[in-house]
């Protein structure tokens, strides 16, 4: 009867959309008395008609609670795992003398640009502008970090894996990629209420958001980064006799790995800019020294919040981009020579 | 027993190749099959003996199939139907971890674009294959050594393909491919990126390597004089199909149609045409003046002799390694053999 299964799955969706027609409409308190109402009397067709409405509030509702109420242990121990990690980071940079930090920062970047002294030095004075511009700001800016590293560290596990799995399988990129879609467009606040319920106010929600909204660029360039590498090259291991397993870890990631930390830093900046809208949530860090004055209509406030986020952002972006620049040319090291 | 071993290889690209095997197996031709299918033939219909310790070179114009059929070798590509049986053994009834020891240690492979890694050095690019063998890294390093002298690289072992020039990237390719001491090495229009000069030298290198080596191989390219000064054997791929085999000579003096014809056209046959092609058995010649002949080795070209025989209006006495009289050149063998048919 039917031709191929693309005939049989449209003919499930027609089906699908019958039975929310019908559901929607028996379980609406506003339908008439009668269905041959509706036949009588044409006006429901000039304004939307208020029985033709998806409870999908209700549904979604009333799933979160069973959700919350059976499975609420699962979240608990997230909670507390994600949790613990942050704590024991924060703790220890919050504790750490500042000027021992800053060194930190500026020897962790010296070695990541391949010894380049002015981005080092450029470094080393944005991270103490950010304690020089209001004392206050360092430990926040310490707390902020905490939980963009935690994220980072959670989209690296989660998200290089996808991106890898996607560059092997068409099909499964077909299906993630409008996942991550969905990720990029839904607005931050749709899943931060429910991050609220499920985790309870704080860093944890904060922490899940922006994953959720960090993710996605580094998916995307780990897939590109696989896929974009040589044919010619992958031939060449094919040819040798290399597994898929030697080819992936001997040849596709480090030779995408420029992408990589491209993606890495994209979703460090995306983090970073998840931070104020966080803080509305109740995360501390940087971000609400923003909301504050935003409430007092403090324009100085807000403004030195507000730079303390963005030299925060250019030692986080210098960090992470320099090391992609030493490892591209570490991949390509003539083009650099060049120059 | 052939080294390797093709039995009617057809290959179509598209989404469903075997609906229209029927239709290729027909004798349709290519354009009529992607007109009305959408599928593109690759090859059609290719059967090849290959022996150990030759050259083969497989030429064509872009488009014939011919690197297709070097990747069918390796099954880098898999045919849509055919057998391909190499030291006697099915390659196609290979599992994949078969496939993967065969490719180890039975061939190797020289890309166009030589297929480096650039995130290895030379040494590491050279002792690739050897890491896929399992090999330690000190022994690695041994015969990568090795190799990189035998293509003269030594002193750039440290250094990354990026900062080598084309023809010195390939010599690292040539390297790679020789590391695994493979029996049959396969090569994918190896010289066609680089310049004349030194595509001229690598085709030496080649020529020279393979005196000592003995190995089989494939060798693709789109150039005939490349095709003429290394094959033993030539095959001419035109649209998938094989159209003709046959040794530098054959090709040259009994083309089989009017493709092949047309791409011998502008051949320099002196250069390709050795003395013992043309010469007459000394039974078959008389009234040679014997005091007036300039000795000339079997495996010489015309190209190598002829001038000296035009200053001195002399004969030819072509003789072997020992030194044995194998036969004569006289005017009129090099005149119908130079002569453009």
């Amino acid at each position: 009867m039917f031709k191929n299964k693309k005939d049989l799955f449209n003919i499930g969706l027609l089906v699908v959309f019958i039975w929310l027609l019908i559901t929607s409409y028996g379980s609406s308190k506003r339908k008439p008395d009668s269905v041959g109402e509706l036949l009588n009397d044409f006006s429901w067709l000039s304004d939307w008609p208020k029985w033709l409405d998806l409870p999908l509030m209700k549904w979604i509702n009333k799933w979160f609670k069973a959700l919350n109420e059976n499975y609420g242990f699962i979240f608990e121990a997230i909670n507390n795992v994600l949790l613990a990690m942050l704590m024991g980071l924060k703790n220890f940079l919050v504790q750490a003398p500042w000027p021992a930090v800053i060194i930190g920062v500026v020897v962790l970047t010296y070695f990541a640009s391949g010894k380049k002294i002015r981005t080092t030095v450029a470094v080393g004075f944005c991270t103490f502008f950010i304690g020089f511009l209001h004392p206050r700001f360092w430990d926040k800016a310490i707390e902020t970090t905490s939980i963009m590293l935690i994220s980072i560290f959670l989209c690296l596990v989660i998200g290089v894996p996808i991106g890898i799995w996607m560059s092997r399988a068409n099909k499964v990129r077909e299906k993630i990629l409008p996942i991550l879609d969905l990720m990029q467009t839904i607005p931050a606040f749709v899943y931060l209420i429910p991050g609220i319920m499920l985790f309870g106010l704080g860093a944890v929600p904060a922490i899940i958001a922006t994953f959720i909204y960090a993710v996605p660029p580094l998916v995307r360039l780990t897939d590109l980064g696989i896929r974009l590498v040589d044919t010619e090259v992958i031939e060449a291991a094919d040819a040798f006799g290399a597994s898929k397993k030697q080819k992936l870890w001997g040849v596709q990631i480090p030779l995408a790995l420029p992408n990589i930390m491209q993606g890495i830093n994209q979703c460090t900046m995306m983090a970073l800019s998840m931070v104020v809208i966080a803080s509305m949530i109740g995360t501390r860090g940087l971000g609400d020294e923003v909301l504050l004055g935003l409430q007092q209509l403090n324009v100085g406030r807000a403004a030195e919040a507000g730079i303390a986020i963005v030299l925060l952002a250019i030692v986080l972006d210098r960090i992470t981009q320099s090391y992609g620049e030493t490892l591209q040319e570490r991949n390509a090291p003539s083009k650099k020579a060049k120059k | 027993m052939s080294k390797i071993e093709i039995n009617n290889i057809y290959k179509i690209f598209g989404n469903d190749p075997d609906s229209v095997m029927d239709m290729v197996k027909g004798g349709s031709t290519k354009d009529e099959v992607l007109e009305q299918t959408g599928h593109t033939v690759g090859l059609d219909n290719v059967s090849l003996n290959i022996e150990e310790g030759e050259t083969f070179v497989c030429m064509g114009l872009s488009g014939s199939g011919k690197s297709t059929l070097i990747r069918h070798l390796n099954r880098l590509i898999d045919p849509t139907a055919g057998e391909i049986f190499i030291d006697g053994e099915n390659v196609m009834s290979f599992n994949p971890q078969q496939l993967i020891d065969f490719r180890r240690h039975k061939m190797s492979m020289v890309f166009q674009r030589f297929g480096l890694f650039p995130h290895k050095t030379v040494m590491q690019n050279v002792g690739y294959g050897l890491e896929m063998q399992g090999k330690s890294e000190e022994e690695r390093d041994k015969i990568a050594m090795e190799k990189i002298e035998a293509v003269g690289l030594n002193g750039f072992e440290n250094q990354f393909p990026n900062q080598l020039s084309g023809g010195m990237q390939q010599r690292v390719g040539l390297a790679r491919a020789l590391a695994t001491n493979s029996d049959i090495m396969l090569m994918d229009e190896a010289f066609s990126a680089l310049d004349p000069l030194i595509r001229s030298d690598m085709q030496k290198q080649l020529i020279d390597l393979q005196s000592e080596l003995k190995k089989t191989i494939v060798f693709i390219t789109h150039d005939l004089d490349e095709s003429l000064r290394l094959g033993d054997h030539i095959g001419i791929l035109n649209a998938g199909k094989l159209v003709q085999v046959g040794t530098p000579e054959e090709i040259i003096m009994k083309p089989a149609d009017d493709y092949v014809k047309a791409f011998v056209k502008d051949v320099n046959r002196a250069k390709v045409i050795k003395a013992k092609i043309i010469m007459k058995k000394p039974n078959e010649v008389s009234n040679i003046d014997k005091s007036n002949v300039i000795k000339v080795h079997e495996d010489q070209f015309i190209e190598e002799f002829l001038p000296q025989i035009v200053c001195s209006n002399s004969n030819c006495e072509v003789v072997d390694k020992t030194g044995n009289i194998k036969g004569y050149i006289t005017n009129q063998e090099l005149q119908s053999s130079l002569t453009r048919s």
